[in-house]
């Protein structure tokens, strides 16, 4: 595995995917609950509750989430992006403590503890195993990547 | 990716390997959808790299006429859904961490073997400490 480091706008993309999925799904949870019951024989109130404001910003979040997460798997390990990116779960659970004052048990404690190490043991390696390239090898896809990149 | 749902509240304890069967097929539908859309993505190449050359509509071009991207897609809609069936029939508290937590591990497995990634002994553990960690948060 040959180090490959990653630039500021990547690491942004990262934080990205970290926080935007908890925080989106958070969005359509507080957006749910704060609805009356949906019953599956009235489909048109799940339709509604699309366009209220909280499951709006959370569905704005997720699309922003998987946008972010496609873009990271293009130049970085899924064994790299899965474990870096759960420190948003981290960030949450501390902005649950500190902002909201939320209790926070010792078994969560232990859990940000090992989260924290063992995205720090991952974000020390590097990002993306080089395989050697072959022309040959190429993929539908990459074949039109390669007329993306150049036309 | 997890979702905001909440388990019926009285699920009743269903057959431990009827259990067992449900929470394997959320994690191995999401694993295999998760496997699929990194493989897309790595044939691609650099998303960053094509949106710079050929701006977002051919970024957008050259994801969404590449078939395995769209099988990943199949199989994380299929994990969504089994999701949803297991929360219907377990109790959130045992759903919920497994899903969050497990792909971690079985990620870093089907990494290594299929998609080919080196996964040394740093990348080990940090998937089986995130993996307890998540579990751990999400209990």
């Amino acid at each position: 595995m040959s180090h490959h480091s990653l630039s500021p706008r990547q690491y942004l993309i990262l934080a990205i995917v970290s926080i935007s999925a908890p925080l989106g799904d958070g969005c359509l949870s507080r957006g749910m609950t704060a609805m009356p019951s949906i019953s599956l024989a009235h489909p048109g109130a799940l339709i509604a509750a699309v366009f209220t404001p909280w499951i709006a910003l959370g569905i704005a979040l997720l699309i922003g989430f998987f946008a972010s997460y496609l873009t990271a798997l293009s130049w970085a390990d899924l064994t790299f992006v899965r474990p870096a990116t759960a420190l948003g779960n981290v960030i949450l659970a501390l902005i649950a403590r500190f902002w909201l004052h939320e209790t926070i048990s010792l078994e969560r404690w232990a859990g940000i503890v090992l989260i924290t190490l063992g995205v720090s043991f991952v974000a020390q390696g590097p990002s993306l195993t080089q395989h050697p390239p072959s022309a040959d090898d190429r993929t539908p896809c990459e074949a039109q990547a390669a007329t993306e990149v150049e036309p | 990716m997890t979702i905001a749902l909440q388990a019926a509240p009285l699920a009743a304890a269903p057959n431990p390997w009827i259990a067992a069967g449900m929470i394997s097929a959320v994690i191995l539908t999401s694993t295999t959808g998760e496997v699929l859309t990194a493989a897309a993505m790595k044939s691609l190449g650099d998303l960053d790299l094509i949106r710079a050359r050929s701006g977002l509509k051919g970024a957008i071009r050259a994801v969404v006429t590449c078939p395995l991207f769209f099988a990943g897609v199949f199989f994380l809609a299929l994990a969504f859904f089994s999701l949803l069936l297991a929360l219907n029939h377990l109790n959130l508290s045992l759903v919920g961490p497994a899903a969050a937590s497990v792909p971690l591990v079985t990620n870093a497995i089907a990494g290594k073997i299929f998609l080919k990634e080196n996964v040394d002994r740093r990348r080990w553990a940090a998937a089986v400490l995130v993996c307890i960690g998540v579990y751990l948060l999400a209990h």
